[in-house]
C-alpha cells in the first residue's frame, strides 16, 4: 500500500480499509462488479467528510442522523441533505470524558467524531429515540457540541396501538415544524410527496439489488453491496436516483455466475460497518445473501404510501416495516421475522453480528436463536467492538461455522 | 470514636423489624395468591402501581426481588446461569438474575409467584421492555406497556396526550384481565394514599438535613421497599408515619446514623446491593455519612406533578417525568439542589454497568457538580447485583483517596 495515501487525507483509516478491499478483491479475483465500476460509492464511503464537503460547496445544508427511524423524507423535503453517522473506529480519547467504556462503539465513535471536529460539515443532528445509550448520547451531544440545528424525535416505543400510531404522527409533524423553524425553511406537502417518491425509488432499488444478489450471489461481492448500501445513506439522493438503476442494469447484464457452491448466510444485528466481514465470509466459503440490519434491509424494507397525508404515510411505514429490538410490536416479531427471511432466501446459516454493549439486540439473541434452532437453522454469535478480531481468527470461526452447514 | 455497645444499640433503627414483618406478609400474600383467588401482576419499579391496588391485584416487583438477590449475594451465580442461556454478561444484572429464576430456578424465597399479567413502564429504561417481553413469552400472559416518551428538555404536548390516553388503555386492560369494572371510587382513595405515602417518604428522607443525620442512604435503600411495592396502601402510609416519628425522635435525642459525623456525602445511582454493609462501614470509618441519594428520592421526586384529587390525570405526567426519564441537564439541576439541600461535602457516584440510563451522562453530571459547587467526587464501578464484577480493593483505594481529599479540604 502506498504510504503517501495515508497523508493525503485525515481519514487515513478509511483509506487503508478501502485499499485493503481493493487488494483483497484483486487477490481473490472476485467475480463481482468490481471497485472501478462502483468507485463513486467506495469514495463516498471511505472518505465521507470529503464527499459531504464537496456537496456543501454546492450550497447544501447537511444534517447527521443515527438510525433507520430517522424521517429522512422530511429532511430531504426541506432541501437538506441527510447523512448517516457511523462513528470512528478505534482511538477513542475525547469521548471517554463523557461516556463510560460500557457504551457501545457506535455511541463512543460518533461522539469522538463530533468532539474531534471530524463532523464539522454538519449543520445539525437528529436523534430519533431508540435505545438507552442513544438516548443519553443525545443529551451529551446537545450539551457538548454545537452544530446548529438539534432535534430529538421521541418516537413511540410501542407501535401496536391506535394511540401510539397517533403519537407517531404527532411526533413526525412536530419534527417537521421544528425543522422549518430551526432551518428557516418551509416544508410543503408537495415537497414531502416528492421526497417520499424519491425514497421509495431509492429503497426499491436497494431491495432489487438485494433480490438480484440473493438469486445469484456471484454477481456482486459483499463488500460491493456494503459500499452501495452505506453509500446510499451518505450520497446525494438525487444522484442515487439515477445511479442505482444503472447498478441494477449492470447486475442484470452479468448473467448467471458460476459461483454456486457457497453456503447462504444472513447477518442479523444493528449496524454492520465492517465490510471485511463480508469478504472474510466469502473467503470462508459462505456468502451473505440477505440481512436483518439497521444498515441493511431494515433501512429499505417497506415502501411509503403515496395516497393521503404524507406524514401519516411515513408514520405508517415505521409501523409496518421489520422492527428494531428497541421497539415493540409483538412479543415474537423479530423471531418470526428472522425465520421468514431465512425461508424466503433459502438461507443455510445465520450470523448474529452484535455490537458489544448493545442491550436491545443482546436481549433478543437467545430467543431468536431458539426460533432458528426450531427450524434447524444453525447460527453463530459474533460480538464486535469497534475493531474486528484479526482476520485469521475470524476466518477460523467462520470456516468452522460454514463447515457445519 | 469507639462505638460502645449501648450507643450502637441506640443507633439501630427500630422500625427495621416492622418493615421485615410487613415485607414477609406481603410476600406470603403474593405467593399464596393462587389459593386466595387474587391476581398477581409483575410490574416495573417505576410503573404506576395504583390502578393495580385499586383493582385488588397484588403487585410483584422483579426489581425488588433483584435487590433481594443482590443482598443475599446470589446475583453472581444467577447471572452466570443467564450467560449460559445466552444472555450477555453486559446486560442488566437484575434482568439476568430474574430471567434465570423464572426459567431455571434459584433465588431467595423460592422464587416469585407466577404472574397473571405483566405491566411494563419504560420510564426507567428500555431494558424493562426487553425483559418483560421475555417474561411474556415465557409465562404466556398479557403484557401491558406504558410508553412514557423521554423528556430530554420538555414534556411535549403530544407526549402528554399519548400518555394520558394510555392510562385509559391501562384501566381497560385491567378490566379485561380481572374481568371486572374499574372502580374509580377506590382509585380515588388509592391515589390519595399514594400521594400521602410519597409525601411521608420525602419527609423521612429530609430528616437527613439534620446535622448529624439520623439516617444514611444505606438505611433509605432498605426502607425504600414499601414506597416501591406498597405505594397506594394504608400499610405504607402507616409505616412511613411511624418511621418519620422515629427519625424525629432520633433527631430530638441526638442519635446520629454514624458515631461521629464529620462529613456529609451524596450517593448517585442504585446501591451496590452485595456491598451495602461494607460500603456503609467503610464510609463510617472515615466519619462520613452518606446522607442522601438520587435513587430513593426518585419515588417522591414527582410530587410536584401529582394531584391527589385528580390522580389518574396527574400521574400520567408524574410517571413520565421521573428522574431517569429526563435529560442530563435536568438531572444536574436536581443533583445540585440535593447538594445544597443536604449540605454535602462530596459526591459518590456508582457507575452502574447494569443501568445505562442512570450511568451514561454521569461524567457530565460529575463535572457540573465539581464546577458549580466545587466539591470532590468519586466514581465506583460495578454491576449492581453481579458481585463478580466488583473489585473491592479498587473501590477501597478510590474511596480512601476521595476521603483524603475531603479531609484535606476540611
Amino acid at each position: 500500500m502506498p504510504e503517501k495515501s495515508i497523508q493525503k487525507t485525515d481519514d487515513s483509516c478509511a483509506v487503508i480499509c478501502y485499499e485493503f478491499f481493493a487488494w483483497l478483491c484483486v487477490w481473490k479475483g472476485e467475480k463481482g462488479v468490481g471497485m472501478e465500476k462502483l468507485s463513486d460509492f467506495y469514495e463516498a464511503v471511505s472518505d465521507t467528510g470529503n464527499y459531504i464537503r464537496k456537496l456543501k460547496d454546492k450550497g447544501k445544508k447537511v444534517l447527521g442522523y443515527f438510525c433507520s427511524y430517522t424521517p429522512e423524507e422530511i429532511i430531504l423535503a426541506a432541501g437538506i441533505h441527510p447523512v448517516r453517522l457511523f462513528g470512528t473506529k478505534g482511538n477513542i480519547t475525547l469521548a471517554d470524558a463523557h461516556l463510560q467504556s460500557y457504551a457501545c462503539s457506535l455511541a463512543r465513535g460518533a461522539l469522538e467524531d463530533a468532539l474531534s471536529g471530524k463532523l464539522d460539515f454538519l449543520d445539525g443532528t437528529v436523534f430519533p429515540h431508540t435505545c438507552d445509550t442513544i438516548q443519553r448520547l443525545s443529551d451529551i451531544w446537545r450539551l457538548n457540541t454545537d452544530f446548529g440545528f438539534f432535534a430529538d424525535v421521541v418516537l413511540p416505543v410501542k407501535l401496536n396501538t391506535e394511540s401510539a400510531k397517533e403519537y407517531m404522527k404527532d411526533v413526525l409533524q412536530r419534527f417537521r415544524s421544528d425543522l422549518e423553524k430551526g432551518m428557516g425553511v418551509t416544508i410543503t406537502d408537495r415537497a414531502l410527496e416528492e421526497s417520499i417518491e424519491k425514497y421509495n425509488r431509492i429503497r426499491g432499488c436497494l431491495k432489487t439489488i438485494y433480490e438480484l444478489r440473493s438469486a445469484d450471489p456471484g454477481i456482486l461481492t459483499g463488500s460491493d453491496l456494503h459500499a452501495i448500501v452505506k453509500g446510499s445513506m451518505i450520497m446525494d439522493r438525487d444522484y442515487l436516483l439515477g445511479r442505482l438503476p444503472e447498478v441494477i442494469e449492470m447486475l442484470k447484464g452479468k448473467g448467471h455466475s458460476t459461483d454456486t457452491g457457497r453456503k447462504r448466510i444472513i447477518l442479523t444485528g444493528s449496524i454492520c460497518d465492517h465490510p471485511d466481514i463480508y469478504t472474510i465470509i466469502e473467503k470462508s466459503g459462505g456468502v451473505v445473501v440477505w440481512d436483518d440490519l439497521c444498515t441493511g434491509s431494515r433501512y429499505f424494507e417497506g415502501l411509503t404510501g403515496t395516497d393521503g397525508d404524507p406524514v401519516t404515510a411515513i408514520a405508517n411505514r415505521y409501523i409496518e416495516r421489520q422492527i428494531c429490538p428497541a421497539k415493540h410490536i409483538s412479543n415474537t416479531a423479530r423471531g418470526d421475522g428472522i425465520v421468514e427471511i431465512v425461508r424466503k432466501n433459502n438461507v443455510q446459516g445465520v450470523i448474529f453480528l452484535l455490537l458489544k454493549f448493545c442491550d436491545p439486540h443482546n436481549f433478543d439473541y437467545p430467543y431468536m436463536k431458539e426460533f432458528l434452532d426450531r427450524e434447524d437453522v444453525p447460527s453463530m454469535l459474533l460480538e464486535i467492538e469497534d475493531q474486528l478480531p484479526s482476520e485469521g481468527q475470524l476466518m477460523t470461526r467462520f470456516e468452522t461455522f460454514i463447515h457445519i452447514l | 470514636m469507639a462505638d460502645t455497645g449501648q450507643e450502637k444499640d441506640n443507633r439501630k433503627i427500630k422500625s427495621v423489624g416492622k418493615m421485615k414483618e410487613i415485607m414477609t406478609t406481603y410476600y406470603i400474600d403474593a405467593k399464596t395468591a393462587l389459593q386466595t383467588g387474587k391476581k398477581v401482576a409483575w410490574i416495573t419499579s417505576g410503573g404506576p402501581v395504583e390502578p393495580l391496588i385499586a383493582m385488588d391485584v397484588i403487585p410483584v416487583y422483579p426489581e425488588n426481588y433483584g435487590a433481594m438477590i443482590g443482598a443475599a449475594k446470589m446475583g453472581g451465580d444467577l447471572c452466570q446461569k443467564a450467560e449460559e442461556l445466552g444472555y450477555s454478561g453486559d446486560l442488566c444484572s437484575y434482568a439476568r438474575a430474574d430471567i434465570v429464576c423464572s426459567m431455571v430456578d434459584g433465588g431467595p424465597i423460592g422464587g416469585l409467584p407466577k404472574p397473571d399479567m405483566l405491566i411494563c413502564c419504560n420510564n426507567i429504561c428500555g431494558t424493562v421492555l426487553k425483559w418483560y417481553e421475555i417474561q411474556a413469552r415465557y409465562y404466556n400472559v398479557p403484557l401491558f406497556i406504558l410508553d412514557t416518551p423521554f423528556c430530554h428538555t420538555e414534556y411535549a404536548d403530544e407526549a402528554r396526550k399519548y400518555v394520558r390516553r394510555q392510562i385509559d388503555e391501562y384501566t381497560a386492560f385491567l378490566e379485561g384481565v380481572c374481568k371486572k369494572k374499574f372502580d374509580h371510587d377506590r382509585m380515588k382513595e388509592v391515589g390519595q394514599l399514594s400521594v400521602e405515602g410519597q409525601k411521608l417518604w420525602q419527609e423521612v428522607l429530609d430528616t437527613a438535613m439534620n446535622k448529624p443525620s439520623p439516617m444514611t442512604c444505606f438505611d433509605a435503600f432498605f426502607h425504600l421497599a414499601l414506597i416501591v411495592t406498597l405505594r397506594g396502601t394504608q400499610i405504607a402510609v402507616d409505616y412511613y408515619r411511624s418511621l418519620l416519628e422515629e427519625m424525629k425522635q432520633r433527631v430530638a435525642n441526638g442519635i446520629s446514623a454514624i458515631p461521629n459525623e464529620k462529613y456529609r456525602l451524596l450517593w448517585d445511582n442504585l446501591p451496590i446491593w452485595y456491598r451495602v454493609k461494607w460500603m456503609s462501614e467503610k464510609f463510617a470509618a472515615h466519619d462520613a455519612c452518606l446522607v442522601a441519594d438520587t435513587y430513593t428520592s426518585a419515588w417522591c421526586g414527582q410530587l410536584k406533578y401529582m394531584d391527589e384529587n385528580n390522580f389518574l390525570d396527574s400521574m400520567a405526567e408524574g410517571y413520565t417525568r421521573i428522574y431517569l426519564n429526563i435529560g442530563v441537564d435536568e438531572m444536574i439541576k436536581i443533583v445540585l439542589e440535593m447538594v445544597d439541600r443536604y449540605d454535602v461535602d462530596g459526591f459518590v457516584m456508582h457507575s452502574n454497568r447494569s443501568c445505562k440510563p442512570y450511568s451514561l451522562g454521569q461524567y457530565d453530571i460529575q463535572r457540573a457538580v465539581q464546577k458549580e459547587r466545587g466539591i470532590p467526587s468519586v466514581m465506583i464501578e460495578s454491576h449492581m447485583i453481579d458481585e463478580r464484577s466488583f473489585s473491592e480493593s479498587q473501590a477501597e483505594t478510590r474511596i480512601d483517596a476521595f476521603m483524603e481529599m475531603i479531609e484535606q479540604k476540611g
